[in-house]
């Protein structure tokens, strides 16, 4: 059985009717209890439930310093490859935009390994686009073996893979792995993905669990917050990733909360999600997963980054290019894939992490094989 | 009373209170926190220590006379906490390392077999080991048996602030063990602490509930004193319970002089 089954019987289910009936008792209960089912979650998703953002955050704010401290985990990005064979209408790499397209030689990945491990950044978060044949698994490899001389973690977000491809990834120095679902909701997956691998919505569901089997210390999932029903969304993405926490003891789930940018790369959408909304996914996640890391990029602006801190982040990009290359000197960036609002470079960041109260954490993990 | 020391690896500790570097707003606390609660041992996830950062390593924050415990954190397995506290030792952390082997992500509880491996191994190398167990005395005694210089029982879950709930069962170990028991997670108040000193535990380790205070530096004062009243009310033996009121002064004293 796989999560698939869970998004199969949520199908049938009427949302709006549920949220309809959901009173402020349902609200405050679900707000009070110290373990929530999975309907208990969807209360405090549903719009009553926007009426009691405060006690929400005030419990959010408890939950994650008990579980995480003052602390938050930085990351960065590190683009090798633009090249891509899907068609994603949101996606600045989209196969049918004409942008231009490289992917990193192993000198360049060197070069600007050595101008981001100069920031002080330990933890790398290695992307490409979907290119089998222009990034097969030896570059691949080859990148990561010589990227995790520089970083004490490096992970992964690419192209779905095979538990086996996993393997390998796991073998030479990748200890975790992030893959977004983007849109839960099949029939908007099918409408948004058109061409190209990623058109398999089970494949790409189910990679999460193959990188849990394969080995990775932690797997992080997540919708696309602006491609389909925000609060759906919301609520499938918590329900997979308690499923995997379930399922997989040994691994470190968590959650990134990416909000589309309106009108990004050309595409607009009828599904944003306000501050006040994006506010309340995340304070009813962490209510429903009091454990699970949450991330939140630098597709957010600075300033509401900063207000979100108590409220249930864990975990930080900083300094972020989202186009290939950009951080040396002798290796120019190319078109973002999306575009970044918190523009600070890594010491901004860092001192704005400090003045909230909190401790920035370079450094959470060591590869020990 | 006479002097009360706890003896491990061949270090004396006068202060029964250990203390954790997790989940602090700012390294810069730890210091002061450990100057206010006299605290002598304080325990250091190796994964969070950067001995290249110069600025930012957190052993700068530890001063030179309290002893570092690191510990394994990360570990799934046996294999991986021997990995983990060969490196410590090289990184120049000392002989002392916390074994925590964790293959549950949910509950973070401890992984007793793999433990047990690993204690096995290291205190073979001159390590002095210090187990974070479930608390159960069969393995208790195993881990004795291979060299543990102390066993560290946890209360309730890491982190869960939710106090003793493996009472019963760390009362046994207090009673048949030859090592020190030092409580080790789920303490969430001073009072909890002192608890389970008066069980008789040897000492406590506290992390979360001194780091995640409004006032790490009170908080840690605090949790020392209850750590000293309770090992004295240890000491000095508790009156016994009973089911029945018992005047201070009986009516009928005069009888027996």
């Amino acid at each position: 059985m796989t999560f698939f089954r869970t998004v199969e019987a949520y199908e049938d289910f009427d949302f709006s009717r549920f949220f309809e009936d959901t009173g402020p008792q349902d609200v405050e209960a679900a707000i009070g209890r110290e373990k929530l089912s999975a309907l208990d979650f969807l209360t405090l998703l549903s719009p009553r439930a926007a009426d009691y953002l405060e006690p929400m955050a005030q419990k959010a704010h408890r939950l994650t310093v008990q579980y995480f401290g003052r602390t938050i985990q930085l990351f960065i990005p590190l683009y090798i490859s633009n090249h891509c064979t899907n068609e994603c209408l949101y996606c600045g790499f989209n196969r049918r935009h004409r942008i231009k397209r490289r992917t990193l030689t192993l000198e360049e990945i060197e070069a600007e390994a050595r101008a981001i491990s100069a920031t002080g950044m330990q933890h790398l978060l290695l992307l490409t686009g979907e290119a089998r044949r222009l990034t097969p698994m030896d570059y691949l490899e080859s990148a990561v073996e010589l990227l995790k001389q520089y970083f004490a973690s490096v992970s992964i977000e690419m192209f779905p893979m095979d538990e086996g491809e996993y393997g390998r990834l796991k073998s030479a120095g990748v200890d975790a792995l992030t893959v977004f679902q983007e849109v839960y909701d099949r029939q908007r997956y099918r409408l948004l993905h058109t061409a190209g691998r990623k058109t398999d919505y089970n494949y790409r569901l189910e990679a999460p669990e193959r990188g849990a089997r394969a080995g990775f210390r932690g797997v992080n999932i997540g919708a696309l917050l602006g491609l389909g029903d925000i609060r759906q969304e919301a609520f499938l993405c918590g329900l997979h990733a308690d499923y995997l926490e379930n399922k997989f003891l040994q691994t470190e789930v968590s959650i990134s909360l990416p909000r589309l940018n309106p009108a990004e790369g050309g595409y607009s959408t009828d599904y944003c999600a306000d501050d006040k909304t994006f506010v309340q996914l995340l304070t009813a996640l962490r209510c429903f997963l009091p454990r699970t890391g949450i991330t939140v990029s630098t597709r957010e602006s600075a300033a509401f980054r900063d207000h979100l801190m108590p409220l249930g982040v864990t975990r930080y990009s900083a300094g972020s290019c989202t186009g290939v290359g950009g951080y040396a000197a002798t290796v120019p960036g190319t078109t973002p894939q999306f575009e970044i609002t918190d523009q600070r470079n890594v010491a901004q960041v860092v001192r704005a992490i400090e003045d909230r109260g909190y401790q920035p954490i370079y450094k959470d993990w060591d590869r020990i094989q | 009373m006479q002097q009360d020391g706890l003896d491990i690896g061949g270090r004396r500790f006068s202060n029964r209170l250990f203390t954790g570097t997790g989940k602090f707003a700012s390294k810069s606390l730890i210091p002061k926190m450990l100057a206010a609660s006299g605290s002598q041992m304080i325990t250091v996830a190796l994964r969070r220590v950067d001995t290249g950062a110069s600025k930012d390593n957190i052993l700068n924050y530890i001063p030179p006379e309290v002893t570092l415990l690191p510990n394994t954190s990360g570990a799934r397995t046996a294999q991986e906490a021997v990995r983990v506290a060969r490196i410590a030792r090289e990184a120049g952390c000392g002989r002392f390392i916390k074994i925590e082997v964790i293959a549950d992500m949910k509950y973070l509880m401890p992984d007793n077999s793999e433990t047990l491996k690993a204690t096995e191994i290291l205190a073979k190398e001159d390590f002095v080991v210090l187990p974070y167990i479930l608390p159960d005395l069969i393995l208790a005694r195993r881990l004795e048996s291979a060299g543990a210089a102390a066993v560290m029982p946890l209360g309730s879950p890491i982190g869960s602030n939710r106090g003793l709930k493996t009472a019963e069962l760390i009362a046994l170990l207090i009673e048949n063990c030859t090592v020190p028991v030092i409580v080790d997670a789920g303490i969430g108040r001073p009072s909890q602490a002192a608890a389970a000193m008066e069980m008789g535990a040897d000492a406590v380790l506290v992390n979360t509930a001194i780091a995640t205070a409004r006032d790490p530096e009170t908080m840690g004062k605090a949790f020392s004193l209850a750590v000293q009243s309770g090992r004295m009310a240890y000491r000095a033996q508790l009156a016994p319970e009973r089911l029945t009121a018992q005047a201070s002064s009986p009516l009928t004293g005069f009888l027996q002089s």
